[in-house]
C-alpha cells in the first residue's frame, strides 16, 4: 500500500518536472488562434468591422468579443473560412457593417491635389506616396481599397476606380448550363 | 530501336476531317494591308517595344525584345513603317485588348542583312545556339507557345535520352504540322538535327499518327537523304489525345512524366514538328521567327494550309482562303477539342495560332451543344481520361466551388484535352468548370498574396509610428538636457542681469516687444482728415474707437 502511494507519488513527481520543463521550454509565443483568424481576414484595414484594423477584430473574435460575421470585404467566403475554423454555424454578413462589393483601388488626381499628406497619414498599409506640399500617388497594387483616404481629403482628389482586369487576372466565367446556344461563349467546339 | 509501343489509359476516337485541308499544298498570301503584332504571344513576360511610331524597319529587325528569362522577342515580319503601338484585340478566350506594334507594309519585303551558320552549327556550343534559338523569338509552335530555349537546357545535371519529335497532331481538322512534314521534310529534320546536337541526345524519335501515311512516308525517305544517327519514325496508333506531350512520351518510351515535374526529369524533351523547322531556319539561315504555316479550314470557300506572316488579321487570311461560306457563327482558333472560339475577325494570326476553323453552321460536326442535362453518373467520363482523373468527381466539387476538395482530386492534373466533355451523354460542360474552378484557385491564391503583403505592410506602418513616437520623445528629451546645462553654463559664466540682451533669443523677443509698444503709442496719436466732418461720421468713428479700445483692453487684460 505504502510503496504503492511512494511510487505512484515519484512518478507524479517526475511527470510534473517533464511537464514544468516543457511548458517552460517549448512555449508558445502570442496567440495562435488569433494568428489563424488574422490569416483569414482580407487585411483590408478598412475598419468596418467597428475594430481599428484586421488584427484587432481577430482578437475580438478570438475573446469572443465579436461575431464573426462583421467582415464587409471578406464576405461570404471569409464567414465561411471563419466559421469552419471556430466550428461555429456560417451566417449572413451584418448589414450595419456594410455590404459586400468589388475590390477597388483608388487613385489621386494629381492635378487637384495639394499635397496635404492627409491621406498618407490615413492609408493603413503606408500605399500614399508623396510629401508635404509634394504631389501624391497612390501605389495601386499596395492599395486594399479600404478607402480610409477619402474623407480626410480636403479637395476631395481621391476617386475610387475598378480593379482592371489584365490578361493575367482574367478567368474563365462559370459555365450556364440552362443555355444551348454557344456563339457567344469562348467553348471549344465539339 | 523502339520495338513496342505502350497505350495510355482513356482517350477517344473522334472524326478527324484532316482531308479537308490537305488538298492543296502550302500555299502563301498576298501581304495585308496592316500587321498587327501582340507584344505577348507567349507564355511568360511580354515584349519591350524598341521601335518608335514611324520608324521604318526590315523583314526579320527585332522590334520588341525579350523581357526577363521566360519572354521572347518579336520580329518584323515584312520591311515596312510602324504606324502604331497601342492596345488592340487579341485571339484569347477573353477577347481582351493588349499592346500590339502595328506594321504597315511597304510590298518590299525586304530582308535584313542575315547571319547565317549554315554548316558551322556544329562547332558552336549549346548555349551559343540557345541563345540564337532565344534571339530568333522562337516558341514552341503546337500552341502552348513555351520559349523554346528553355526546353534546349538540360540543366546542369540534366541528361537528356530520347528526343521526340512530336508530329502527331491528334486534333480533328489542324493539318499544319502534316502539310510541314510532307512538304518540308529536310527543314524539320534539319531542325531535328541541330536539337539533337544541342541537348547532346540519344536518340531521337519521330512520332506521327499513323493517320498520317504521307508524312510518315515523305519523312521516312527524307531520312535516307539526310540521315540522323539513332533517329527513327515510327507511327502511334491514332487515338486522341495521343498528341498531347505526357501521353505521347508515354507512348513512345513507357515513362510516366511525374506529377508536377517536367519531361526533361525523366530525360525526355518533345519538339513540334514546326518548332523544329524554325529552328532550322534561325540556325542555317539566320531567319528570325516571322511566319508560320496555319491551317485554315471550316466553312470557308478554299480550305488549306498557308504561310502566314505573323500579325496577318484573321479577316484577311480568311477572304484569302475563299472567303466564309454562310453567316459566321463564331470562329475556333486552334482545334475543336482545346480551342476556343472568337466572335471578331479582326484579330491577328499569333505565333502559337495553328488552326483558324470557321464555323457558319453548315458543318453537321460543329453543331452547338444540346441543351444540358443532369449527370446520370454513367462513368464514360472517367473511361476516356487520359490521366485518370475522376471527371465526375471533379465535375461536382468545380461546380459548388469546392476548391480544396478540387485539388486534393488533383484537379490541377487535368489537362483540358475535353475527352469527358465529348463523350458525356449530358453535354454537359465539363472543361468548362474545370477551367473555372483553376482560375478561381488562382485568383484566390492571387488574394491571399495581396492580403500576406497588406499585413505586412500595416504591421510595419503600426511600428513605424511607434518608433517615430519615440524617436520624437527622445529628440525632446535631448533638447530640454541641453537646454537645462546650456542655461546652468550661462547662470555659472555670466550672473549680471543684462546676461539677457547676450542671447540673441532673448534680444529678438525684446525687439519686438518694443515694436509692438511702437505701434501702441502710434496707434494713440490724434487720427488725420478729421476736421470736417458730418455729426453722423463723428459719431460713427467715436463709436469704433470705443470699440477698438474695449477690445484691446479684454486682449491685454494686464495692460
Amino acid at each position: 500500500m505504502i510503496s504503492a502511494i511512494i511510487v505512484l507519488g515519484l512518478l507524479a513527481g517526475i511527470f510534473g518536472l517533464i511537464l514544468g520543463f516543457a511548458a517552460i521550454q517549448f512555449k508558445v509565443e502570442g496567440d495562435p488562434l488569433v494568428e489563424k483568424i488574422d490569416a483569414l481576414l482580407p487585411q483590408t484595414q478598412c475598419g468596418q468591422c467597428g475594430y481599428p484594423g484586421c488584427k484587432p477584430y481577430a482578437k475580438a473574435i478570438a475573446n469572443d468579443e465579436a461575431d464573426i460575421n462583421q467582415c464587409p470585404p471578406g464576405g461570404e467566403v471569409t464567414i465561411i473560412a471563419l466559421a469552419d475554423l471556430l466550428d461555429r454555424e456560417p451566417k449572413p454578413l451584418n448589414p450595419e457593417n456594410g455590404t459586400e462589393s468589388e475590390v477597388t483601388v483608388v487613385t489621386i488626381d494629381e492635378q487637384i491635389c495639394i499635397g496635404c499628406t492627409l491621406c498618407i497619414q490615413a492609408c493603413p498599409v503606408d500605399a500614399i506616396v508623396g510629401a508635404a506640399k509634394q504631389m501624391h500617388t497612390v501605389i495601386t497594387d499596395e492599395c486594399t481599397g479600404c478607402n480610409l483616404c477619402i474623407p480626410p481629403c480636403p479637395v476631395e482628389c481621391i476617386d475610387i476606380i475598378p480593379i482592371k482586369t489584365s490578361l493575367a487576372t482574367w478567368q474563365w466565367d462559370k459555365p450556364d448550363e440552362t443555355r444551348t446556344d454557344d456563339t457567344k461563349t469562348a467553348e471549344p467546339a465539339l | 530501336m523502339i520495338n513496342k509501343l505502350f497505350d495510355f489509359i482513356g482517350g477517344v476516337q473522334i472524326p478527324y476531317y484532316k482531308e479537308m485541308s490537305t488538298q492543296d499544298s502550302i500555299g502563301s498570301v498576298a501581304l495585308p494591308s496592316q500587321l498587327i503584332l501582340p507584344l505577348s504571344q507567349h507564355i511568360g513576360a511580354a515584349a519591350e517595344p524598341i521601335v518608335t511610331v514611324g520608324q521604318a524597319v526590315l523583314k526579320g529587325e527585332e522590334i520588341a525584345k525579350a523581357t526577363g528569362y521566360v519572354s521572347a522577342p518579336l520580329h518584323a515580319p515584312t520591311s515596312g513603317t510602324i504606324t502604331d503601338i497601342g492596345d488592340y484585340p487579341l485571339p484569347h478566350p477573353s477577347g481582351m485588348r493588349a499592346p500590339c506594334i502595328i506594321l504597315t507594309p511597304d510590298g518590299e519585303n525586304q530582308w535584313m542583312p542575315l547571319q547565317p551558320h549554315s554548316h558551322d552549327y556544329q562547332t558552336l556550343d549549346p548555349s551559343t545556339l540557345r541563345n540564337i534559338v532565344r534571339g530568333a523569338g522562337i516558341v514552341g509552335l503546337g500552341g502552348a507557345g513555351f520559349p523554346t530555349f528553355i526546353k534546349h537546357n538540360p540543366g546542369p545535371n540534366g541528361h537528356v535520352e530520347t528526343l521526340i519529335l512530336n508530329g502527331a497532331e491528334c486534333e480533328p481538322y489542324i493539318t499544319c504540322d502534316d502539310a510541314l512534314m510532307r512538304e518540308r521534310p529536310e527543314q524539320i529534320l534539319a531542325g531535328l538535327k541541330i536539337i539533337k546536337h544541342a541537348l547532346n541526345a540519344k536518340r531521337c524519335i519521330i512520332a506521327i499518327e499513323d493517320n498520317k501515311p504521307k508524312a510518315i512516308e515523305c519523312l521516312r525517305s527524307a531520312l535516307m537523304i539526310y540521315p540522323i544517327e539513332n533517329t527513327e519514325v515510327i507511327a502511334i496508333p491514332t487515338i486522341y489525345p495521343a498528341g498531347s506531350e505526357k501521353q505521347l512520351i508515354y507512348t513512345v518510351t513507357g515513362k510516366q512524366v511525374p506529377k508536377d515535374g517536367l519531361p526533361i526529369n525523366i530525360g525526355v524533351v518533345c519538339q513540334n514538328a514546326g518548332t523544329c523547322a524554325a529552328v532550322h531556319l534561325a540556325i542555317e539561315k539566320g531567319q528570325p521567327l516571322v511566319s508560320r504555316v496555319v491551317t485554315v479550314s471550316g466553312d470557308v470557300g478554299k480550305p488549306r494550309n498557308v504561310d502566314v506572316p505573323i500579325g496577318m488579321p484573321i479577316d484577311e487570311l480568311i477572304q484569302q482562303c475563299g472567303g466564309i461560306t454562310g453567316s459566321l457563327r463564331r470562329l475556333i482558333i486552334g482545334g475543336p477539342m482545346m480551342g476556343f472560339a472568337m466572335h471578331q475577325l479582326e484579330i491577328p494570326i499569333v505565333k502559337t495560332s495553328n488552326c483558324v476553323l470557321v464555323d457558319a453552321g453548315n458543318a453537321e460536326h460543329l453543331k452547338p451543344r444540346d441543351e444540358v442535362m443532369p449527370c446520370i453518373r454513367c462513368g464514360s467520363c472517367a473511361e476516356v481520361c487520359p490521366v485518370s482523373l475522376l471527371p465526375q468527381q471533379l465535375y461536382w466539387y468545380s461546380k459548388d466551388l469546392d476548391l480544396e476538395k478540387a485539388q486534393s482530386h488533383y484537379l490541377f492534373d487535368c489537362i483540358e484535352c475535353g475527352c469527358c466533355d465529348y463523350v458525356c451523354p449530358s453535354q454537359i460542360p465539363l472543361v468548362q468548370y474545370y477551367r473555372h474552378a483553376k482560375a478561381e484557385i488562382w485568383k484566390r491564391e492571387r488574394e491571399t498574396q495581396k492580403s500576406d503583403a497588406a499585413r505586412e505592410r500595416h504591421e510595419f506602418r503600426l511600428f513605424r509610428i511607434e518608433r517615430e513616437k519615440e524617436e520624437k520623445a527622445a529628440r525632446h528629451k535631448q533638447k530640454k538636457a541641453a537646454l537645462k546645462t546650456n542655461a546652468v553654463a550661462a547662470n555659472a559664466t555670466d550672473s549680471e542681469p543684462s546676461k539677457k540682451h547676450n542671447d540673441p533669443k532673448q534680444a529678438a523677443i525684446l525687439a519686438a516687444m518694443e515694436r509692438v509698444k511702437a505701434k501702441k503709442l502710434e496707434s494713440q496719436i490724434a487720427p488725420k482728415n478729421t476736421d470736417n466732418l458730418t455729426p453722423a461720421q463723428r459719431k460713427t468713428i467715436e463709436e469704433i474707437d470705443k470699440n477698438r479700445k474695449e477690445r484691446n483692453n479684454k486682449d491685454t487684460p494686464e495692460t
